[in-house]
C-alpha cells in the first residue's frame, strides 16, 4: 500500500515583516507547513505500522524540489511534485486540483494524509475537495489514528467532543497538530535525502488546465496598531499605571 | 437560479448566519433559505425567523462530511440557491472545501465580517497566519462562504415557515463514540479583562499564581496553544489565536507568550495590552501598551501582593 501526505510549501512567516502594513516576503526562505509536518509524522507512523511506501505530494514554484527535501530527510521515502512558476501564491481549488491528479497517477493508495490547514493561508479547504474530487470519505481534524484490519479508527477533535469514527481504505484524513510531535531532521540527514526518489511533473503533463480565478484578493495589509509601548520597571509601577488608567481596581 | 442558503451544525451559529444572511439578501436583492439536518428543534428555530427546510435522514450522520456535503448541494438545487453561508467551526470549514467542490464554487472560510459593494460580497480573513488581514470576494457565481462564530449577532425572533425536503446519501463513515471534551465552560470572549500565559511559565504549579491574579482582578485566565495543547495545564476553551478564540478585553495581561502571529491575532483588538516576558526583544513586546521586561517567577508572587 502507498500512504501520501500532502505537504504544503509556504514562506517561513518567522521571517516575513511588515512594512508599511504590507508583508515584505523579499529574502523570506520557503518551509513546510507545520501542522503538514505533523501529517507527515503521522504519516511515518502508520507506514511503520502497514510495512507500505510513504509518498509526499506538493504543488509549488520551482524551489519546492529544494524545500522538499526535509520531508524526505523526515520520513517520506519519495516525493511527487507538481511544479510550475504559476504555482506562487497557488489558490486552494487550484491545489486540490493538482494534488488529486498526482494521487491518480500514483498506485494502491490507501490513505491521504493533509494538515487541518496550511500555514499560510490555514482556509481547511484543500483536503475536503481533494476528497470530493477523488470521491473519498474523509475524517478531518485527527488527533488519533488506530490500525483496525482493513479499516482505520480515527479519533477527530472538535470544539466540544471528541468523535471516535470508523473508515473504510482508501480515505482522506486531517491531522491536528497535537496528534504527535514532528521530528526535525539534522541538517545533515536534508542533505542526503536529495538523493531519494522525486517526480517532477508539470501541470500540464497531468492534464491539467489551471482553471479560470475563483477568488480575487482586493488587498492584504496588516491591521494598524497603535500602541503606548510605555516600559515599566516594576509590578508596582504596572498596577499604579492601570489604576490610574482604572483598569483595574474598579 | 440564485439565492442564499444557510446551515449550520449549531443552532446558535445557524442563528448568527442568519443574520448575516438577511445582510446580503437585502443587498443583493435575493430570497434566504435555511436548512436543517437531522435537527428538528433547529428547524423550529430556524423557521421563527426564515424559510427553512428540515432534513430528516438516517443515512447523513453529521461526522460524515461527504453526506452533509451531498445533501446541502440537494438542498441548494431544490431551493436554487447559490450562495451558501456556512459556519467555519471544525464541521463547517471542512463540509466547505467538499460543497465548494461538487458546486464548482470559490470558497471562503474563517471570514470575521463582509461588505457589499457593486453586488461582490468582498469577505475579511485572516492570512498569512494572523499577520495581514486579506479582503477577498468570490468570482464565481456559485459561492461557499464560511463565517467565524460570533462575527454576527443572533437572528431576533422574526417571520419565517418550516417545509421538508428529502434528499439521498451514500453513508460511508460509522460513528463508535462521542466524548464531549472535559469541562469547561469559561467564555474568554466575553471576559473584559484576560490574564494569559504561555510556554514561560515553567512549573504547572504556578497556575495557581496566574489563577490568583485573574481572580483578583475580576478577570479569566488564557493562555497560548502549547500550554493547552501541549502540555494539557488548561482546557482548549481558553486558547487566545488563529485556532482559539479572538478576543477583544479592556485589559489584556500576557505573561512568558512569545508573541507569533499565530497568538497575537486572537488578542490584537484589545484595549490595553501589558506584555511580561525576560526576552526584552520577544515580538509580544512591540504590541505591548506596558511592556516590562522580567521573570514570571518574581513577577506572579509581586502582582499577587500587588493587588491583595
Ligand atoms: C496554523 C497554526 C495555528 C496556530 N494557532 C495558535 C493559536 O490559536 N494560539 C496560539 O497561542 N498559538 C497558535 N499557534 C502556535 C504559535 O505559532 C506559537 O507556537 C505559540 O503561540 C507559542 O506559544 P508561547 O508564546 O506560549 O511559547 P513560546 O513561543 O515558546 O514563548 C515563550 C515565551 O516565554 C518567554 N519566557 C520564557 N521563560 C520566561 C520566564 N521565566 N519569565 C518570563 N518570560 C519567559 C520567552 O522569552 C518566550 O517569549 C498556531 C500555529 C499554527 C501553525
Ligand atoms: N500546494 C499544496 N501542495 C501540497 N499540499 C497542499 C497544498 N496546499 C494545501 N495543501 C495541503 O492541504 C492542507 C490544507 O490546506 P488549506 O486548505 O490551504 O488550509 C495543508 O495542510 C496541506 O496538507
Amino acid at each position: 500500500m502507498n500512504i501520501v501526505v500532502a505537504m504544503k510549501q509556504i514562506p517561513d512567516l518567522q521571517q516575513v515583516r511588515i512594512r508599511n502594513r504590507q508583508p515584505v516576503f523579499e529574502d523570506v526562505p520557503y518551509t513546510l507547513g507545520n501542522i503538514d509536518k505533523n501529517a507527515l509524522e503521522a504519516g511515518v507512523a502508520l507506514k511503520e505500522a502497514l510495512d507500505a511506501k510513504l509518498i509526499v505530494v506538493s504543488a509549488g514554484n520551482e524551489e519546492l524540489e529544494d524545500t522538499i527535501k526535509e520531508a524526505l530527510a523526515a520520513g517520506a521515502d519519495e516525493a511527487y511534485l507538481v511544479i510550475d512558476d504559476s504555482l506562487d501564491n497557488i489558490a486552494s481549488d487550484t491545489s486540490a486540483t493538482l494534488i488529486a491528479a498526482a494521487i491518480k497517477k500514483i498506485d494502491d493508495v490507501g490513505i491521504i494524509l493533509f494538515g487541518e490547514g496550511s500555514g499560510d493561508n490555514y482556509s481547511g479547504q484543500v483536503a475536503s475537495r481533494v476528497a470530493e474530487i477523488l470521491e473519498l470519505p474523509e475524517v478531518g481534524y485527527a488527533k488519533e489514528i488506530e490500525l483496525n484490519g482493513q479499516s482505520l479508527r480515527v479519533t477527530r477533535s472538535l470544539e466540544e467532543s471528541e468523535e471516535l469514527v470508523e473508515v473504510e481504505l482508501p480515505t482522506v484524513i486531517t491531522v491536528v497538530s497535537e496528534i504527535n510531535e514532528a521530528r526535525i531532521p539534522a541538517v545533515t540527514q536534508i542533505l542526503k535525502a536529495g538523493k531519494k526518489p522525486k517526480e517532477v511533473v508539470s501541470p500540464h503533463e497531468l492534464e491539467i488546465a489551471i482553471g479560470s480565478v475563483q477568488v480575487t484578493t482586493l488587498s492584504n495589509l496588516a491591521p494598524e496598531t497603535d500602541r503606548k509601548q510605555i516600559v515599566v520597571k516594576s509590578v508596582d509601577e504596572l498596577v499604579k499605571a492601570l489604576t490610574t488608567e482604572g483598569l483595574i481596581g474598579r | 437560479m440564485a439565492g442564499i442558503l444557510i446551515y449550520s451544525d449549531k443552532t446558535p451559529y445557524a442563528l448568527e448566519l442568519v443574520t448575516a444572511g438577511q445582510i446580503v439578501a437585502k443587498d443583493l436583492g435575493l430570497p434566504l433559505q435555511a436548512v436543517s439536518i437531522n435537527d428538528a428543534d433547529q428547524a423550529v428555530e430556524l423557521g421563527k425567523r426564515v424559510e427553512v427546510y428540515k432534513i430528516a435522514n438516517d443515512d447523513i450522520n453529521l461526522a460524515d462530511t461527504a453526506a452533509v456535503a451531498s445533501a446541502l448541494k440537494q438542498t441548494a438545487e431544490q431551493v436554487s440557491a447559490n450562495i451558501i453561508l456556512l459556519s467555519s467551526n471544525r464541521r463547517g470549514k471542512e463540509v466547505a472545501g467538499r460543497l465548494a467542490q461538487s458546486l464548482q464554487a470559490g470558497c471562503l472560510s474563517d471570514v470575521n465580517s463582509f461588505t457589499i459593494n457593486s453586488g461582490k460580497i468582498e469577505c475579511s480573513r485572516n492570512a498569512l497566519g494572523g499577520a495581514t488581514v486579506a479582503v477577498q470576494q468570490i468570482e464565481t457565481a456559485n459561492q461557499v462562504i464560511a463565517i467565524m462564530p460570533k462575527a454576527f449577532e443572533k437572528a431576533p425572533e422574526g417571520s419565517g415557515s418550516l417545509h421538508e425536503l428529502t434528499v439521498e446519501v451514500r453513508p460511508r463513515i460509522k460513528v463508535l463514540e462521542v466524548k464531549p471534551k472535559a469541562g469547561d465552560s469559561v467564555d474568554i470572549e466575553a471576559a473584559d479583562i484576560l490574564v494569559a500565559v504561555g510556554q514561560g511559565l515553567e512549573n504547572q504549579g504556578d497556575l495557581a499564581k496566574v489563577e490568583a491574579i485573574a481572580k483578583a482582578l475580576g478577570g479569566e485566565v488564557a493562555c497560548s496553544k502549547p500550554i493547552a495543547t501541549d502540555k494539557k495545564w488548561l482546557s482548549e476553551e481558553r486558547i487566545i489565536g488563529l485556532s482559539g478564540k479572538k478576543c477583544k478585553p479592556s485589559l489584556a495581561i500576557v505573561m512568558g507568550i512569545s508573541g507569533q502571529v499565530q497568538f497575537t491575532v486572537g488578542i490584537r483588538d484589545a484595549k490595553t495590552i501589558v506584555a511580561v516576558n525576560n526576552d526584552e526583544n520577544a515580538d509580544i513586546m512591540r504590541m505591548a501598551d506596558y511592556i516590562m521586561v522580567a521573570d514570571l517567577e518574581d513577577v506572579l508572587p509581586e502582582l499577587i501582593q500587588a493587588l491583595s
